[in-house]
Order: C-alpha cells, then sequence, then structure tokens
C-alpha cells in the first residue's frame, strides 16, 4: 500500500466507522445490495437480523468456499482485492456488533492462506483490526482464516458454520437461522466474498451509485466467471440485468448452443431463451457462466452435473443422498435408449420432489440441470440406441 | 468441569436447543395462531408444527424423528406446506415463532413422502417375512399408508453389505438401514458413548462403529438402546430362540428359565397390550406351557446380591472408617452389565469401585448349577439356564468368560423380552391376556438422571442373624452419614464419573447404582418396540404397583435366602464360597480396539 493510497483508505474508513451501525443498514439497503454467492438474499435484512439480536458474541464469517462448478471470481478478489473484502467484514462486524471475523477458506485455495494472512497482520499494524479500530471507542474485531476440507456442500452456510465448529459438514435445520443462532451458537452473518467486496465501494461511492445500476429487484454491478465454448475466459464485471445475448456478445461466445448459468446447481439456457437477464427475478447466478457449443452432448452435459452431486451430496436428507443418484441413473437409461417417457416423467416428478423436500440449496437445486435440459433438450437426449454412444 | 446437570452431548447446537432458546428472540411465553388443515389452534411460540399436530390429532409421519433424540430432520418424510415458504418444511424441526398456516396432505406434500418412500425402498434389501420387525416396521408401516404397490425406483436384488453378528447383544445389517441416524443420536446424544457415526457423504453414506470394526471389537457396551429406537431391522438383538427350543426340546435337558422384574411389565405391548399391563402371572404359565421345566423369579438372586454387595460395602465402610485403610470408596453396583463394560472401556482405573458381586442373572445360574443342581440330584451338565432379561447387555454377560464359576456356563441363553413374547406366540397365539391364569411372582423400578440421598444412621439393629459375623461390635456404625447415589442412563453415568474425577459431590458417595439404560431396565434394550418416556412411565407404575403389594420387604428376611445360607453357603456372605462362585472380577478394556 502506498502512502496515498494509505490516506485514501484512512479517509475511507473513518467514514465507514463515522456511520453508526443503523446508518450502515441503511445504507447497505437503499443500494439493494443482495447475496452475491447466487442466493439473491437482501444483505441488509441478514445484518438487521443479526444486529437485532442482543449478545456479546457476534461472528462476522465470509464464505470463501468457492466450490461451485465455473466460479473462480472469488480467487480473483481474495488474489487482488483482499483488503476490500476484509473491510467489508470489517465495516459488516461494524453494523452487527460483531467482534470476530472468520474467512472460511476453500481447502484448494491453501496457497493464499500465508497470503491472507499476511494481509491481516498488516492490517492489524495499521490499526484496521484488533482494539477500538482507527480510534473507534469500543469497536474491537479481528479476522482469523480457517480452511475448508474440499466439501461442496460446506458452501452451505449452516453447514460451513458446523464445519468451523469442528463436526461433519452438513446442513442444519433452518429455522433457527444463523443469524440468531449460528457459529457456536451465536449470532452469525455468513455472506460470499463478492458481497462483502462490494460494501466498501458502496460506502465510498454512495448507494445510488449501485443502485442506479442494473435492475429494480437486482442492483448493482457483478463478477462472471467465463468459462467453456468462448473466446474469452476469465472473469468479468458486468451489471446485474445483462441479457444473455450481450454477455456473450462480449465474451466471444455467439452461436452458443446453450448457457449453463449459475454452475452445476444452476440452470441451462437455450438459446432460444437468450434474450433472458441475468438477474435474481430472471437467471439467477452466483457468477458461473458456462458457455455450451453447439458440438456438446447435452446428456453428456447432464451427466457431468450429475455425477459432481452424486458425489457431493452429505448424503443427510433422503431426497437429494438417494435422488441425485435415481437421476444419474436416469441418464445412463437415456444414454442407452432405455427409458420410457413414463419413467423420464416419474424421475422429472422426482426432481420437483427434490427442489421441495429437500433439506438444503444443494438438494433443492441439484435437479436444475437434468429438469432444465429434458425440457429443453427432450428432442436431442430421446430416442438413442446403445450404437450412437 | 462440567456440571452435573450440564448437556455435554456431541450434538450441534441448533439442533439440541431447539424449539426454544433463541438467544435475543424472546419467544418464550408467548402465544401464537396455527392453522394446520383449516383448524386453529393457539400454542406457544416455539411449539414445533408436528408437536401442534400431535396435540390436534392430525397424522404427520415421522421416520428420523423420534421422542427421546434431539432433532435431526433428515428423512424429509414429515414434510407439510407451510403457506409463504417456496419449500416444503419438516414438521418436526420447524418451530412455530410467528402466526403460519400449515397443509399437510398437499398433492405436493403426498408426491414428496411417496417419492422419499421409494427412495427408501430402492436401497431396502430383504423381504418383510423373514424380517425380526414384521408387523412392528415404521418403513412397513408407511409403506402400507402411502399405498405402495410396486417399487417406483427399483429394489435391490442382492445385499450390499455383510450382516454383523460379531457382537454377543446385537445384530447390525445394513442393508435395512434407511439412514434416519437415530441410532447414532442414540448412541452420541442419549447414551453418550459414541460408538456409532456416519461415514462417508451422498448415497456411499453408512452408519459405521470407529474404522467400520465389527461391532464385537468395540467400546459398544451393548445397551441396545439403539435397537429399541431403529424403525427398521437393520438393528436387532442376537436371538438365541432356536438354541433355547432345541433345549427344552432335548428330554435329557432340565431347562430352567429365571425371569427378571422388568419383562412383566413390557410383554404385553408384544401382544398389542397398552403399555402398562403386567402380564406377571400370565408370563409365567406361558413359560411353562412352552416347555421350561422350571420357572424362576430372578428377585430370588436380587435379594443374594444385595446381601452380598451389602456385606462388601459393610466391609468397605469398615475400612474406611474403623481401620482407616485405603479402600476404593464410592463402592459401584455391577448388575447393569452395559454399565460395566462401560467402565471397564471408559473408566478402566476405577474397577476396583466396581462390586465384586455378580449381577442376579450371574448369581442365579451359579446357583442354579451347584446348590440346585444337588438338592435336585441333577447333573449340571444337564441343566440349561436361560435368563428373561429387559436386556441386550446381559446376552454379552453370560458370554463372559470368567462366568463359569460353577464349573460349567453358568447361564447359557439370555432371552430378552421381545424373543420370548416370540416364544410365547408360537404356543399360544396371540392372546396370550386370556389364556392363562396367574401363577405367583414379584417386581424393579426405573427412572431417568441423577439422585443423591443422605442416610444419616442413628441407631444399629437389630442386626440380622445374617451379618452377624461380621463384626464384633457395629457401633461404629451409629452417627455415620450414608451417601448414596443413582445415576440411569449412560450419560448420567459419565456426568457423575466426571464429578468424581473431578472430586465434586458424587466422590464423598460411599454407594452408587448405576444403569446404562435411560429409565434403568425398564427401558432396556430388550425391551419391546417402540420406547417412549409415556410407555417407560406406565412401565413403571405396573411394576410399582406389584412392588407395594408385597409382604418381604428386606433382603434378608427372604426365606429363599435364609436357607441358602443355611443349607449351602454356610460361611455366610463374602465367604469363601459365596466368592467363589457369587463374585467376580473385571476386564480393563480401555479404549484400544482388538
Amino acid at each position: 500500500m502506498k502512502p496515498e493510497n494509505n490516506f485514501i483508505m484512512l479517509f475511507f474508513h473513518k467514514k465507514a466507522l463515522g456511520m453508526k451501525p443503523e446508518e450502515i443498514i441503511r445504507l447497505v439497503a437503499e443500494s439493494g445490495l443482495k447475496g452475491r454467492g447466487g442466493a439473491g438474499f437482501p444483505t441488509d435484512i441478514k445484518w438487521k437480523l443479526a444486529a437485532a439480536v442482543k449478545d456479546d458474541l457476534k461472528y462476522v464469517v465470509c464464505n470463501a468456499d468457492e466450490g461451485e462448478p465455473g466460479t473462480f471470481k472469488d480467487r480473483v478478489i481474495l488474489t487482488d482485492f483482499a483488503d476490500l473484502m476484509f473491510d467489508g467484514m470489517t465495516i459488516g462486524a461494524r453494523a452487527i456488533g460483531a467482534c470476530k471475523g472468520i474467512v472460511y477458506l476453500r481447502g484448494e485455495y491453501t496457497y493464499l492462506r500465508g497470503f491472507l494472512k499476511g494481509k491481516l497482520s498488516e492490517r492489524r499494524k495499521n490499526g484496521l483490526l484488533g482494539s477500538n479500530i482507527l480510534g473507534t471507542e469500543g469497536f474491537n474485531f479481528d479476522i482469523e482464516i480457517r480452511m475448508g476440507a474440499g466439501a461442496y456442500v460446506c458452501g452451505e452456510e449452516t453447514a460451513l458454520i458446523e464445519s468451523l465448529e469442528g463436526q461433519r459438514g452438513e446442513p442444519r435445520n433452518r429455522p433457527p437461522f444463523p443469524v440468531n443462532t449460528g457459529f457456536l451458537g451465536h449470532p452469525t452473518i455468513v455472506n460470499n466474498v463478492e458481497t462483502f467486496t462490494w460494501v466498501p465501494c458502496i460506502v465510498s461511492k454512495g448507494a445510488k451509485w449501485f443502485n442506479d445500476i442494473g435492475t429494480e429487484k437486482s442492483t448493482g454491478l457483478k463478477l462472471f466467471s467465463v468459462s467453456g465454448d468462448c473466446g474469452k475466459h476469465g472473469v468479468f464485471e458486468f451489471p446485474m440485468g445483462i441479457t444473455l445475448r450481450e454477455l456473450l456478445e462480449k465474451v466471444d461466445g455467439t452461436g452458443a448452443k446453450a448457457v449453463q448459468a449459475g454452475g452445476a446447481s444452476g440452470r441451462c439456457i437455450p438459446a432460444s431463451e437468450f434474450d433472458r437477464t441475468i438477474a435474481f427475478e430472471d437467471v439467477p447466478t452466483g457468477g458461473s457462466i458456462i458457455v455450451i457449443g453447439q458440438g456438446r452432448d447435452m446428456l453428456k452435459v447432464a451427466e457431468n452435473f450429475m455425477e459432481f452431486f452424486v458425489d457431493e451430496s452429505c448424503g443427510q436428507c433422503t431426497p437429494c443422498r438417494e435422488g441425485n443418484a435415481k437421476l444419474l441413473e436416469g441418464i445412463e437409461l437415456l444414454q442407452k435408449g432405455r427409458c420410457s417417457m413414463k419413467y423420464l416423467r416419474e424421475l422429472c416428478s422426482l426432481g420437483e420432489t427434490m427442489q421441495l423436500a429437500s433439506k438444503c440449496g444443494l438438494g433443492q437445486s441439484s435437479p436444475n440441470a437434468f429438469l432444465s435440459i429434458v425440457r429443453n433438450f427432450k428432442d436431442e437426449i430421446m430416442g438413442r440406441t446403445e450404437k450412437t454412444l | 468441569m462440567p456440571t452435573l446437570s450440564e448437556n455435554t452431548s456431541r450434538s450441534p447446537l441448533s439442533q439440541r436447543i431447539q424449539p426454544m432458546g433463541i438467544p435475543g428472540l424472546e419467544v418464550i411465553d408467548q402465544l401464537v395462531t396455527v392453522t394446520i388443515d383449516g383448524k386453529e389452534v393457539t400454542v406457544p411460540a416455539g411449539t414445533t408444527i408436528l408437536e401442534v399436530a400431535q396435540q390436534i390429532g392430525v397424522r404427520i409421519p415421522t421416520l428420523c424423528y423420534h421422542e427421546d433424540l434431539c432433532i435431526a430432520g433428515v428423512c424429509r418424510i414429515c414434510v407439510v406446506e407451510v403457506d409463504g415458504q417456496r419449500t416444503l418444511q419438516t414438521a418436526c424441526s420447524y418451530p412455530v415463532t410467528t402466526p403460519i398456516t400449515v397443509r399437510t396432505h398437499t398433492r405436493k406434500v403426498r408426491q414428496a413422502r411417496r417419492h422419499i418412500l421409494d427412495l427408501m425402498l430402492s436401497k431396502h434389501y430383504g423381504e418383510c417375512y423373514a424380517c425380526a420387525r414384521n408387523n412392528n416396521c415404521e418403513l412397513q408401516t408407511l409403506a402400507k399408508e402411502y399405498g405402495v404397490d410396486h417399487f417406483r425406483f427399483g429394489h435391490p436384488e442382492k445385499p450390499r453389505f455383510n450382516i454383523d453378528r460379531s457382537s454377543h447383544s446385537l445384530v447390525r445389517d445394513m442393508d435395512k438401514c434407511i439412514l434416519c441416524r437415530r441410532c447414532v443420536r442414540t448412541c452420541i446424544d442419549l447414551q453418550e458413548v459414541g460408538v456409532l457415526e456416519v461415514d462417508q457423504r451422498s448415497d456411499r453414506s453408512k452408519v459405521i462403529t470407529f474404522g467400520d470394526k465389527p461391532l464385537g471389537e468395540v467400546v459398544c457396551i451393548n445397551c441396545g438402546q439403539c435397537i429399541n429406537r431403529c424403525p427398521t431391522g437393520a438393528l436387532r438383538a442376537n436371538d438365541p430362540t432356536d438354541e433355547v427350543w432345541a433345549a427344552i426340546d432335548d428330554p435329557a435337558k432340565h431347562v430352567v428359565i429365571q425371569t427378571a422384574p422388568s419383562p412383566r411389565a413390557g410383554i404385553g405391548e408384544c401382544f398389542g397390550l397398552e403399555p402398562g399391563r403386567p402380564l406377571t402371572f400370565e408370563m409365567n404359565t406361558a413359560l411353562r406351557e412352552c416347555g421350561f421345566d422350571k420357572v424362576f423369579d430372578t428377585n430370588f438372586t436380587a435379594d443374594l446380591t444385595i446381601i452380598e454387595e451389602g456385606t462388601e460395602l459393610l466391609l468397605r465402610l469398615h475400612k474406611a472408617l474403623v481401620e482407616k485403610k485405603p479402600v476404593a470408596l464410592p463402592q459401584f453396583t455391577s448388575c447393569s452389565p452395559g454399565w460395566v463394560k462401560y467402565l471397564e472401556h471408559f473408566y478402566p482405573q476405577y474397577i476396583p469401585n466396581l462390586s465384586s458381586a455378580k449381577s442376579p442373572q450371574q448369581m442365579f445360574g451359579a446357583v442354579i448349577k451347584t446348590y440346585y443342581a444337588r438338592i435336585n440330584n441333577i447333573d449340571p451338565k444337564d441343566i440349561v439356564t436361560v435368563a428373561l432379561m429387559p436386556c441386550s447387555a446381559k446376552k454379552f454377560e453370560c458370554n463372559r468368560p470368567e462366568m463359569c464359576d460353577s464349573g460349567w456356563k453358568d447361564v447359557d441363553y439370555g432371552l430378552t423380552t421381545r424373543e420370548l413374547a416370540q416364544m410365547i406366540s408360537l404356543v399360544c397365539g396371540i392372546k396370550v391376556e386370556n389364556l392363562f391364569e396367574h401363577a405367583d411372582i414379584i417386581p424393579a423400578r426405573g427412572f431417568e438422571g441423577i439422585r443423591f440421598l443422605e442416610l444419616p444412621i442413628k441407631k444399629v439393629g437389630p442386626v440380622p442373624e445374617l451379618l452377624k459375623g461380621l463384626f464384633d461390635d457395629w457401633n461404629w456404625l451409629e452417627g455415620a452419614v450414608l451417601k448414596v447415589a443413582i445415576a440411569h442412563g449412560t450419560a448420567n453415568a459419565k456426568r457423575v464419573m466426571e464429578d468424581i474425577k473431578a472430586g465434586g459431590r458424587c466422590s464423598e458417595c460411599h454407594f452408587i447404582e448405576f444403569m446404562a439404560c435411560p429409565g434403568g431396565c425398564l427401558g432396556g434394550g430388550g425391551q419391546p418396540v417402540p420406547t417412549s418416556p409415556a410407555i417407560r412411565e406406565a412401565r413403571a407404575k405396573a411394576i410399582y404397583a406389584e412392588d407395594s403389594a408385597y409382604e418381604i420387604r428386606k433382603s434378608h428376611e427372604n426365606p429363599a435366602i435364609t436357607e441358602l445360607y443355611t443349607k449351602f453357603l454356610t460361611e455366610g456372605p463374602c465367604s469363601h464360597l459365596s466368592h467363589k462362585l457369587l463374585h467376580t472380577g473385571y476386564t480393563p478394556r480401555g479404549k484400544y480396539i482388538v
């Protein structure tokens, strides 16, 4: 950090910390910021609920368990903008009255641990962490890094908390929600890396700046991880509300057969629907955009995603544990041309049950890809014989 | 140091503190209105949807839910529609904090429940007829309730796992497991032993022991509480009825059965009777009908245990109070074999505190194959002793290698209440309560928790004839305050042991009764399935009623006891012969795996 930057940062931090907790929450509310992990829960409501709970111990947890297939935008933030993320966590702590922060870092990102720890000690040296931060009387906050161990389900906030507590990473029953009963029973906010990162930007540029971008229900900018059959791969910043067609043009992906938006748990959008917008009210995504070219076999695509879920289901609840395996078996039957229409309908109905009755977001969204591929590419996936394999 | 009342279970906080006690949300004492299937009812905030439904008589099916256990919410069979919620919610885990409208049998709900059952059945190997839990299986009942007439997602044609028969007490058949995790929660939370755990993720997940070792080789204490809470036939007791029938059918064998008190209070449940209807006399007669040559009441050796164990306590107290020599106190009871094995595994350093007196079951076996054989002129090799117990750990106990002090295996077979019910139904069908006349028999107690008692001894005497030879002068007891504690349930036993280790109140006790099972023997692992606090309560009432009608209240006044000490154990309690036959030693096992 250069000296002049330091001065600007200090000015910004003073601004953030000069605000009362309820002012911070109001600002976030005005910006319309919603959870960038993909679920799109309004950040201000989460913070408000946690702030309302009386407890001496509250936690701010940053979900850096970036595990959704096709998502790698958080890695860029962690590598290049870690201070912004820590700023966001600190502001969040101020807003809810937390004194402890934890970054739950994906096991595969262990190589970043030392770097992030270095950043944290630098912040401690600069008075941005510790007791009475930047002279704000009574505001004590520190952050530690904790490692995940490679389970996809630990990206689900309650499974993440279980994992932090040293238990098997399995989602809890909700309610109660983490904002009431979170880490070790204390109120806890769990937000995505990107969500925290936008907060200091909103504080310095104002809620209106953020709110003016995007749609009415999905405001602001969003980072996208683009991969697959397109010319430009990588992490892009686009406004919310961008249509898939516009996005594909920017990444040289026009002519695609479909786009898997939201990773394995997202939906498969066919070319006929490329005018749909990326927004929480239309096509939601945590940032993963996988472009599927004309040459791809949609059954293979579905198989790939289902194999992932069969592997990653925590095994706790029946619909997800057994259901994903049945859907994968169904795909194998389709590949051999041995799945009757009747059985396919049964599997789709099972998919609905999984969406409705699974315990957590994993099981609730795992049939999405299967269902949307069956709905949109029926002609392609039906009527195969073993020879076409 | 954990306090005695502290919950030390390993279950996640979020599961334990439900439905009440969300910090900051002061919902306690508030009332909310819930509408279930159009019926409106006002309940205290924090009540779960399932509890509300039960109150107003709306049936919501459950599988992973159990009254004795913390909430899991994993089977998802209890899903209901809550207005305003995108997804279905599990009734067992959903605490009502705001007014809500709930629908329990919409199309979505029916479809989801049926799918869940179909998915479970697609992994549930085996034929219902050939299952210990046929007609008493929660999965079977639900399959009927939801009209399962074919296997929508298939049915396994071959087993995936080997049946684990390594334990003397329990049989585990993981092909019947539906992963409701009740056994895991029983072992971890209710009993706090922690033998069972879930391994792996996804459809590979499986309930395992440490390192997936056979049950007979791990720290399982054989309490069988998991059997009582398994909804299917995945867990059952190791059933010796074939061997028992073979002995009965063998004319050369003299088959003797001893019956513990608790099965009498429970066995009626196996014949469809309401819990709490004792079938003492009926059962006794049915046993004769089965072909047992003699039917005895274990209460006889319970009295014998009291005499021997009591004498041992007196000797220990004398050593401590008069001779001022170091001696292991408090003395622990040793009649619950689950507790004994628990201590051997988890607190082996306290083995000297365990009473060396055998349990009533084992004393009975030893007396039958010695004294009884002699007075009846039967060769002990031809005697087969069977023990009817409410307990699965008793099966392990009678197979302990050291339990052969009579020169023979003291007790040949341990039968549970459930297995006896099976034997009786062969003989007299299912209308047992009408078939038999009353015979003669007597009763035990049970509760859940830890209790303390201080007994100041103001006056000594009159000393029973039987014990007079023990000390020349009994006055040393005068003015002493006998401190006694009782802990039922292994989780409570753990708390007491931790308290003793930390030098707390329990370490000052002289005598502590331990029982491995919550509710004592009445809630034993060999008792009928299902179990619940209300069922155990009903069984306790039944047995107390019998007990209060009993005239002889003191063990040393039992004429059978006096006769035994006059004619056989002539040197008295804790003498050479009694030590040979009625006392035993223990094995420090530790937590190491074989």
